[in-house]
């Protein structure tokens, strides 16, 4: 008796179907709240550097002068911190990984110049 | 008596070894007479790193102690800083932390319990244990946002609620993977290979044994000391109904082997009782933290075992890098015990049978 308590499952998994996706061709398990990547809305972008401030793994940085968000997939342990602390909520984390890559992994986002009538505040931070 | 000769085990890799761990291990023809462990291999300073992050980015860190049983670092972290600032969390918030926890807990044992029969060469039962972790960590994916490394838990309180709606699947979900899991646990104990490869009462630990060296969590347990961090009640585990205490005996298996069982069986339990019960108060509660404070603390356990927080705030100029002890840190001198007087063949099945962690125990 005791010989056999495994035979049944190992029948069951030879006869049943794969427990694993069959990857490349079916698409990868994503739920609604994964944490994939992080994505910003450089528009809405103040450019206050809370996230860079906040990241654990230290992969933001902002730039204010040049109005550039930049971010190192490669550093980044989607934690969603950045998210939490942005100030104008105009950082996202969406649901699907980034693809697997071999070189240097660091998205550069160049914000829009800034609009004219908002300017009276802006500068001063600037200096 | 043959010559005593001194053989590495794992320098620090080894086949059998999930992470590195050094054993010199001095031998009498093919039998231990002593085992000396050597750790340090991974040392990654995690605990100096407090003292230059924010306390609250610092839960990121916190659960990256370990790989597996990264949740209940952070649990431990975030309570140790809530005791300190004397913030209290919402009821509803630390039982949804204490259902992660449990979860896991589970996918911890899983994993193990695969690592256990890997160690024996059962390739067959350590996939399907894995298989069945799968199924765990799908629920903390979908609930969490990530597999293993949560990252759900804040200082006062939890990043997200789970819904009634997924509450309920969750529940009919582990309602499904339960007789699976029993089955997997009847194959650990009743199976001819299992039980030859541990007999003969493999890695025993008498209960005072297990006590003067301080083994904790399914360590102690399985050589019957009735200890069990849950029990303390810390988190919601006040309001569950827990089981604790050691296993029962399997059917005459003796040795180190009702240690994995009495994991797999227990974890099943508890959670179902955490479900929908608590007051539908909000899940946050913000943390007012005194900027020049930094917090030293952290100390206590991985899912399968004891809780140990030793919490200290200090002001940031008194900095020493805050103690974390980690069950596995405590159960080498255990497994040290163990390995003695048994065949050098059998010494990989015995390492194995204390879940070592070394990312843990090293920081």
């Amino acid at each position: 008796m005791p010989l056999f308590t495994m035979v049944k499952r190992a029948l069951a998994n030879v006869t049943g179907k794969p427990a694993t996706l069959m990857y490349p061709a079916t698409p990868a398990k994503r739920y609604e709240g994964t944490r994939g990547h992080v994505v910003i809305a450089i528009e809405d972008c103040i450019y206050c550097g809370n996230c860079q401030r906040h990241c654990v793994s230290q992969a933001i940085t902002v730039d204010r002068a040049a109005r550039t968000w930049e971010i190192d997939r490669l550093r980044c342990i989607i934690c969603g911190r950045c998210a939490e602390v942005c100030p104008k909520d105009c950082i996202f984390v969406e649901p699907d990984y980034h693809p697997s890559t071999t070189g240097p992994a660091v998205e550069f986002v160049q914000g829009p110049p800034p609009a004219p009538p908002k300017e009276e505040k802006k500068p001063k931070a600037e200096e | 008596m043959g010559n005593r000769i001194v053989v590495p085990f794992g320098p620090p890799q080894h086949p059998v070894l999930p992470e590195p761990i050094h054993l010199d291990l001095v031998l009498e023809d093919e039998r231990v007479v002593e085992a000396v462990p050597t750790i340090g291999y991974v040392h990654r300073g995690l605990e100096k790193l407090v003292e230059k992050r924010d306390f609250q980015d610092y839960v990121f860190i916190a659960e990256r102690i370990c790989g597996i049983c990264s949740f209940t670092h952070s649990v431990t972290y975030c309570n140790a800083i809530e005791h300190i600032m004397g913030i209290e969390v919402p009821p509803r918030a630390q039982f949804i932390r204490t259902i992660w926890m449990e979860y896991s807990r589970m996918h911890s044992h899983l994993l193990w319990l695969g690592l256990a029969a890997d160690a024996m060469g059962f390739e067959n039962l350590f996939m399907n244990a894995w298989r069945l972790r799968e199924e765990i960590l799908d629920d903390m994916e979908a609930t969490t946002g990530g597999r293993v490394i949560q990252g759900s838990c804040k200082v006062g309180g939890i990043r997200r609620d789970i819904g009634d709606e997924k509450l309920g699947e969750m529940v009919d979900h582990l309602k499904k993977i339960r007789p699976l899991l029993e089955e997997s646990n009847r194959i650990f104990t009743h199976d001819q290979t299992v039980r030859h490869r541990m007999r003969g009462g493999l890695g025993t630990l008498t209960k005072e044994e297990a006590w003067d060296l301080g083994a904790v969590g399914p360590t102690a347990r399985g050589s019957g000391c009735d200890m069990d961090v849950r029990s303390s009640g810390y988190s919601a585990y006040g309001g569950t109904r827990v089981q604790t205490g050691h296993p029962p005996p399997h059917g005459g298996l003796s040795g180190s082997l009702p240690r994995p069982l009495g994991r797999g069986a227990r974890s099943s339990r508890p959670r179902r009782t955490c479900g929908g019960k608590d007051a539908r108060r909000p899940c946050r509660r913000k943390g007012e933290g005194q900027s020049g404070w930094r917090v030293l603390c952290l100390l206590r356990t991985a899912p399968p075992w004891r809780v140990h927080a030793l919490h200290k705030g200090q002001r940031q100029e008194e900095h020493r890098p805050p103690p974390v002890r980690t069950p596995t840190l405590t159960n080498i001198p255990p497994l040290v015990k163990m390995l003695a007087g048994i065949d050098l063949a059998d010494v990989p099945v015995v390492v194995l049978t204390i879940d070592p962690c070394i990312g843990c125990a090293e920081r």
